[in-house]
């Protein structure tokens, strides 16, 4: 890992109105990013929103309907592909099968005419964990073994950008966080460009510095793992990051510092440094893990803002306790109570007051007549 | 198993639920296939090699004396000897052509063809609804003096051999050539067809150019085509006549057209047997080499 990268400062990744159309169908949508050179960039997003289109166009396996693709000064947008700084870990790994593991590792670089590999591609494989599998070919190993060649086979060129697409989808739990906290380290050593499409989104949050939610072509939100998670941008965000209570209401006005919300009959407020919607249909969303149940509502505390419901489901996940609570109006809430042993747990069928911080609330804008918050199809995530 | 066993070590007999393997079903269904060859290839070949030992100074008529006459062999290989040579380079010559001329044209049509694929491969194998003999003698009015070719040659003011095209080397490669392309175009279509696309994005993403990325991936994976292609195409090409007998003259006969004018016209048996047998042993020792260097079972 001592080895310069190709670039040097000012290398970052610009996608400027980038689209992609495939006949009448766009699968990427005018699509416009920086990514800083050396920084963990996850794309995610539900399945056929066009992240594999978005990587391929960087790599210049597919050519953009419109709009440009830089590499630091450098418009790299009709570039034939062995002309870029870049490498790919392909979904489906592609691995060249008449070739064994050592030679796939080493394609990269004597195809740019280094010369002694050796060493380079023997340390590659132990950094995946597979020195002993050099002489065997890509049919001989398994499904997890062939995505990590594929890793070595990429990362061993030391490109200025590394694309992954999904990398660590076919391994298990274990070999995944031993490869997060190594692909994470390679990162930060070598100061390549990562742009990491992934599923998990406890992946993207924990290694990425920047994490980028698409839907339908387009980058609905785009900030770091905390901004996004803490004070998501759009419904469709603050579902598919996590999960959040989401009620469908209209802002009534503004007191002092604080916005007024009304819902399904009920009165709400919340910080105005917390809403991205000053007036009109919104969406008051509060994460899970910040609302809080009470028994009765003079043990809410003061300052907090309430609903009560009746217990329809617990569930015991562990380190938590998972309520859903019916309001009067019908649509369930998610409530996580951790299980610390302070509070005795609540039985189904009772009646609670759920309640939160005013600022642990955030306001989305919301389209007029939408009132079902989109939710991400789980399927669609496998 | 194991799991089943114990199940099975509970509850009973498991064995008695499995049926026993029918061992001799294999060779049922190759009965058909090895009696088609005993007789019509086996029994033949046996009856050719006694053929070619046979005395040569009988004849079909009045007979054959067996006399193990192994000089048919020395007789047919010293005499012979330019025929076989002339064969051997024709056919390899024209398996060369063809796999120039052929891998491209089942590159495109696998990986370019679309949904042009098939009607480009029927086109490939058009030919063949019309007989070889009928398509070689047209080739022969096509390249002949008066023909359009040479006509159109000769006002451009291209220089030919001997002022023709008909009745020269050229022309019966040109003719084999014609004839085998499908043989070889065929089996590299359906090895191509099955290479992924996407082990040469794969390619070109690991900086491989266009000629690293045909000559480390898309060949080595299309070996089996390439291997397969040019057997169908030496193989029969050596053994052909029709292509020197009807395009060129006895400059450019081939063993074949010994073996058929000893077999049909001077009616020389034993001596057409034995150049017969040294064709196939020679075809078949090449074919051996050549599999052996190509490691075609290296290649999955
Ligand atoms: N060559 C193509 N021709 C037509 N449509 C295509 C083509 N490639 C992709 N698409 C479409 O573009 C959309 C985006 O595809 P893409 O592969 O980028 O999805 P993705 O976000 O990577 O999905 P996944 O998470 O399932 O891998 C999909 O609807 C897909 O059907
Ligand atoms: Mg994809």
């Amino acid at each position: 890992m001592s080895e310069q990268r190709h670039g040097d400062s000012g290398a970052d990744l610009n996608l400027v109105g980038v689209t992609k159309s495939f006949g009448a169908f766009t699968a990427v949508d005018d699509l416009s990013l920086t990514v800083p050179q050396g920084s963990f960039f996850a794309l995610l997003g539900a399945s056929g929103c066009g992240k594999t289109t978005t990587l391929r166009m960087i790599a210049g396996l597919e050519e953009p309907t419109a709009g440009r693709i830089l590499l630091g000064d450098q418009d790299v947008t009709r570039l034939r592909p062995y002309k870029r700084p870049v490498n790919t870990v392909f979904q489906s790994y592609a691995l060249f099968p008449h070739l064994n593991i050592s030679d796939n590792v080493a394609f990269g670089l004597r195809r740019r005419g280094v010369k002694g590999v050796a060493d380079q591609v023997e340390r590659m494989l132990r950094l995946v964990d597979l020195e002993s599998f050099g002489k065997r070919k890509p049919a001989q190993l398994s499904g997890g073994q062939q995505q990590r060649v594929a890793l070595a086979r990429a990362l061993i060129n030391h490109p200025q950008v590394l694309l992954l697409d999904e990398p660590l989808g076919a391994l298990d739990l274990k070999l995944r966080r031993q490869m997060q906290v190594e692909l994470k380290r390679i990162q930060t050593e070598v100061g390549i460009t990562f742009v990491h499409v992934t599923h998990d989104q406890e992946e993207a949050m924990t290694m990425a510095d920047t994490v980028a939610v698409m839907n339908a072509g387009k980058i609905e939100q785009l900030g770091s793992p905390v901004e996004m998670y803490d004070y998501p941008g759009t419904a469709f965000v603050a579902n598919f990051l996590g999960q959040s209570n989401l009620f469908a209401g209209g802002v009534t006005g503004r007191s002092g510092d604080d916005v007024l919300v009304e819902a399904h009959g009920a009165r709400f407020s919340l910080p105005a440094t917390r809403a991205r919607a000053a007036d009109g249909s919104v969406w008051l969303g509060v994460r899970p893990e910040k609302m809080h149940l009470a028994a009765a509502l003079d043990k809410v505390p003061a300052g907090h803002q309430s609903v009560t419901g009746i217990i329809t489901d617990s569930s015991y996940v562990g380190v938590s306790t998972q309520y859903l609570v019916r309001p009067a109006w019908g649509d369930e809430l998610t409530v996580f109570v951790p299980n610390s042993g302070v509070a005795a747990p609540l039985a189904v069928a009772s009646e609670v007051t759920v309640h939160w911080r005013p600022e642990h609330a955030f306001l989305l804008s919301r389209p007029e007549g939408q009132t079902v918050a989109p939710v991400v199809d789980a399927e669609a995530l496998a | 198993m194991s799991a089943l066993g114990h199940v099975g070590g509970s509850t009973g007999t498991p064995a008695k639920l499995e049926k026993p393997r029918k061992r001799w079903l294999p060779y049922l269904l190759l009965l058909p296939g090895g009696l088609w060859l005993i007789l019509f290839f086996a029994v033949p070949a046996i009856q050719l090699f006694a053929t070619s030992l046979y005395d040569p100074s009988g004849s079909l008529e009045e007979g054959y004396a067996m006399t193990w006459q192994f000089s048919n062999y020395a007789d047919a290989a010293s005499e012979y000897l330019p025929h076989f040579m002339r064969s051997l380079g024709y056919a390899a010559l024209t398996t060369v052509i063809c796999l120039l001329l052929g891998y491209p044209l089942a590159y495109a049509i696998a990986l370019k063809g679309g949904r042009w694929k098939n009607l480009l491969l029927i086109c490939v194998i058009a030919p063949f609804f019309t007989s070889f003999l009928i398509r070689t003698l047209a080739w022969k009015v096509i390249l002949s003096d008066n023909g359009w070719v040479v006509t159109t040659l000769d006002a451009l003011h291209v220089p030919l051999p001997d002022g023709r095209l008909l009745a020269t080397t050229p022309a019966v490669i040109a003719g084999l050539v014609y004839n085998f392309l499908p043989f070889m175009v065929l089996p590299l279509y359906a090895s191509l067809e099955k290479l992924d696309p996407r082990l040469l994005e794969a390619a070109g993403d690991l900086y491989a150019r266009p000629v690293a990325r045909f000559t480390r991936v898309a060949l080595p994976l299309s070996m089996p085509g390439v291997v397969a292609g040019t057997l169908l195409t030496f193989i029969p090409a050596a053994g052909d006549y029709i292509n020197a007998q009807l395009l060129g003259t006895n400059r450019q006969y081939m063993i074949g057209n010994v073996i058929q004018s000893k077999f049909l016209r001077v009616g020389d048996y034993p001596n057409a047997a034995a150049l017969s047998f040294t064709l196939m042993a020679a075809i078949l020792v090449l074919v051996f080499v050549y599999v052996r260097r190509a490691g075609t079972d290296e290649v999955l």
